[in-house]
């Protein structure tokens, strides 16, 4: 039961992280992609309608965290304290930037939203990643399940290596992403931005395999020991050549779902590598928090999934509609 | 401020204030804008129904009033999108150990209000705001009604989750955590159903009065009169059904619920330090915890006993029956609260039972005094709302879940989150939520400034230039 939550959870995440991280991408680059201030206002009407809901997947996964893995989410949220409240504050910043700019015709007022909206974008992508590095490497818990690190502490070298990650590949995603939705010159040079990052994201993907099996062998074992596991990685690779195909081919629709399906197959790589374990515990201490000593009781797991499905699939009705209406009509011929 | 319990209250008690001032607005306003869209949309001259009997005049100022406070509503609405997200995020940094308490029980109804409120109002306001042109006028009105749903479930998931941390039903114990036994039991908790209708009449509440306050503005101003008259007459009456509705049945089935179900906040409420039969209805007095009385009262004798029990002669408990450690840590504050939002909800029921008699006797769109009553009394809506939550959540100490968990011990521990660590985000919050606040009343006040758009092109503006106009009488 807690591993059928552990699995749903991870879904939910993976869909976070595709579907922001294309909005939160694109906002990294919004300064160097947008030249003026009609460029930047063009590359904000394409995810304009979108993003909000893009966001409740963060807030819906945190929500599903909570019910199914009560003591991880206490225990990961108050341990990472700074990382997290950092996050609060870049996402208020950011969500208020996008959605206030228009508000007043002042351009001072634009630029400022602009730039808050750009630096908040790129700050969350990369401590994302600080943070989805600090489990994956594994937290100092302690007997009661608690553990504390300090602002220091969470940068860690591979923490930080991670962040690195998080920014190239959700930048990445956000000029595939621009490349296909916005048009005139932002779209060509967030073609050309693509295709350079599709190379910083490949070293990184090739190289970030040493450093984690430095700090936690596991990731690797795990996928060798279960080889069905391997799948996951498989889809990351193969998703990678197809954009690079897709990317010299001009083939927009196709390279942004491949940059999407990249980042289904690392998230769920990691997913794969970590489980059985939710929150690992780091050097070797006995406490990890596992889907077992981690998760709620049975009775409300499963009472959860009578209406998980219910929930996720009008949820993903909601999004095709909206999605569909929204993209159907190429963007810059839209009535003003 | 040496312990991380206080601060970590304060942290609490600063991010929810200030996140409910915005749902208080969205989810009143949500109300009337589905309204608004739906006389615009389903209104004809040969309805039977007789609310939905408009001209089409009519039906274009529902249109433009729809328009004009959803613009409003978007921006309370990124506010309050904003504002939320840290609490939510605060059970888990802040309140780490109440987390792992009760997370089996209320991780639920969290959860829920992610996947089936969040969604539902996120994308619909996306189609909402693109605009009739674009999505076309049936979808428009959908979409609006679809956005009132999504505020209002996920109040519904709110005061649910509250609701467990002031009545705990439905849970079993195993060993230091409680899990959710029965998700029925969770959604039909007796305390649920009063406290949210009580809650959303109050929200909805503030929503009628700032639709007064708007339209009595304008209208002071000699500007978009036809705007104005609509919004003051649906404002008006809407307020004065709310405020009956307020008093009986939800407030006096709230109270009776905390009189069943927690006598100590009961007995806080009230002042009643001593248990008595026949007991009077304080209408004025200062608790006094020291003595254990309350002092320079003015009474009513046997209400209080009539007003919970239906019996005249009926024993109220009082603070005596209960131990000085299950006390709410402060009976003044409990008892303030009360009486600040009982009182505003007196005088707010009284502004707009005159309003309607104005209204009725065609009086009130010339009555300067009564518009001027009006435009000032909504932020009092807003006060009584906080008032309420306040009794809620400072008369349930001192337990964060009722009888189950105290909140001294809900606190994230000190190890992982030391008291000068959550000053240090405290003050962080405080900071930023000043700037928010300013930001926020500026933009609402250029909304207001730029006024609803002027009657669409098939039905001729009836008004002349009235910037110029407003200029000359002033």
């Amino acid at each position: 039961m807690a591993t059928a939550w552990f699995i749903l959870l991870a879904a939910m995440v993976t869909a976070y992280v595709v579907l922001d991280g294309f909005d939160l991408g694109a906002g990294a680059l919004h300064l160097l992609i947008g030249r003026d201030e009609r460029e930047r206002e063009g590359l904000t009407e394409t995810y304009g309608p979108v993003w909000n809901g893009n966001e409740v997947w963060l807030i819906a996964s945190g929500g599903v965290l909570f019910m199914a893995f009560p003591k991880a989410y206490s225990s990961a949220f108050s341990g990472l304290y700074f990382g997290l409240i950092l996050v609060l504050w870049l996402l208020i910043g950011r969500g208020l930037a996008l959605e206030l700019r228009h508000q007043l015709d002042n351009p001072l007022w634009r630029s400022a939203c602009d730039v808050v909206f750009c630096l908040s974008s790129a700050v969350l992508a990369f401590v994302l990643g600080v943070a989805l590095g600090n489990v994956v490497r594994g937290v100092p818990l302690g007997a009661d399940g608690f553990f504390h690190l300090s602002l220091f502490g969470l940068l860690n070298w591979y923490a930080l290596l991670v962040g690195v990650v998080g920014l190239v590949v959700l930048c990445a995603h956000g000029a595939n992403f621009l490349a296909l939705r916005a048009s005139g010159e932002p779209a060509a040079r967030a073609r050309r931005w693509a295709r350079r990052l599709w190379w910083v994201e490949a070293a990184l993907f090739v190289g970030m395999i040493g450093p984690t099996y430095a700090v936690r062998d596991e990731m690797l074992t795990n996928l060798g020991d279960h080889p069905w596991r391997l799948v996951f990685p498989l889809v990351a690779v193969v998703a990678l050549v197809a954009l690079l195909v897709y990317q010299r081919r001009e083939r927009l629709g196709h390279a942004f779902t491949s940059s999407a399906l990249f980042i289904v197959g690392l998230v769920t790589t990691m997913a794969a590598g970590i489980y059985p374990n939710v929150l690992p515990a780091h050097d070797d201490r006995p406490f990890s928090l596992t889907v077992d000593n981690a998760a709620a009781g049975d009775d409300a797991l499963r009472i959860a999934l009578y209406w998980w499905p219910v929930g996720i699939a009008l949820a993903v009705g909601y999004f095709i509609y909206a999605y569909r209406l929204f993209f159907r009509e190429p963007s810059g011929e839209r009535a003003p | 401020l040496s312990s991380n319990v206080t601060v970590d209250r304060l942290q609490f008690t600063l991010t929810v204030t200030f996140h409910y001032l915005f749902p208080i607005l969205t989810m009143g306003l949500g109300l009337f804008i589905a309204w608004l869209k739906t006389v615009s949309y389903l209104g004809r001259e040969d309805r039977r129904f007789p609310l939905l009997r408009k001209t089409p005049a009519e039906r274009a100022v529902h249109e433009s009033s729809a328009r004009f406070w959803m613009r409003i509503f978007a921006v309370t609405f990124a506010f309050g999108v904003v504002t939320g997200i840290p609490l939510e995020f605060q059970f888990g940094t802040n309140w780490a150990r109440f987390s792992t308490f009760a997370g089996g029980v209320i991780g639920q109804t969290l959860a829920l209000e992610g996947v089936f409120a969040f969604f539902l109002e996120s994308a619909f306001l996306g189609i909402f705001l693109a605009g009739a042109q674009r999505v076309g006028a049936r979808l428009h009105w959908l979409s609006a009604l679809a956005v009132f749903a999504g505020a209002w479930l996920s109040g519904f998931f709110i005061i649910a989750t509250n609701a467990w941390m002031q009545h705990p039903v439905g849970y079993e114990r195993s060993g230091d955590k409680v899990q959710l036994r029965s998700f029925g039991d969770l959604l039909t908790n007796d305390w649920l159903a009063w406290q949210y209708l009580h809650n959303m009449g109050g929200a909805a509440t503030t929503g009628a009065f700032v639709l007064a306050a708007m339209g009595a503005y304008y209208l002071l101003n000699g500007r978009h009169v036809r705007f104005a008259r609509t919004s003051l007459s649906i404002g008006v009456v809407a307020a004065l059904v709310l405020c009956l509705l307020q008093i009986f049945p939800t407030g006096d089935g709230q109270a009776k619920n905390v009189a069943d179900h927690q006598p100590s906040t009961f007995a806080a409420m009230e002042g009643v330090f001593r248990s008595e039969k026949a007991a009077p209805l304080v209408i004025i007095g200062n608790p006094n915890t020291e003595k254990r009385k309350l002092e320079s009262t003015i009474e009513l004798p046997d209400a209080l006993s009539f007003l919970t029990y239906k019996r005249w002669k009926a024993k109220v408990r009082g603070l005596n029956t209960i131990a000085e450690r299950d006390w709410p840590s402060s009976v003044p504050l409990v008892y303030y609260s009360y009486r600040i939002m009982v009182g505003l909800g007196t005088i707010l029921l009284l502004i707009a039972g005159l309003a309607v008699f104005l209204l009725w006797r065609r009086k009130l769109f010339e009555s300067r005094r009564m518009l001027w009553a009006l435009m000032l009394s909504f932020p009092f809506t807003y006060i009584a709302n906080i008032a309420g939550w306040t009794v809620a959540e400072a008369g349930r100490q001192p337990w964060t879940v009722f009888g189950l968990q105290r909140t001294a011990d809900a606190a994230s521990p000190s190890s992982s989150v030391p008291a000068g660590t959550a000053i240090f985000t405290l003050l962080g919050f405080a900071g930023l939520y000043l700037l928010l606040g300013i930001l926020y009343l500026l933009l609402i006040a250029r909304i207001v400034n730029r006024g609803p758009e002027e009657e669409p092109a098939e039905a001729p503006a009836d008004e002349p230039d009235p910037e110029p106009a407003a200029a000359a009488t002033s």
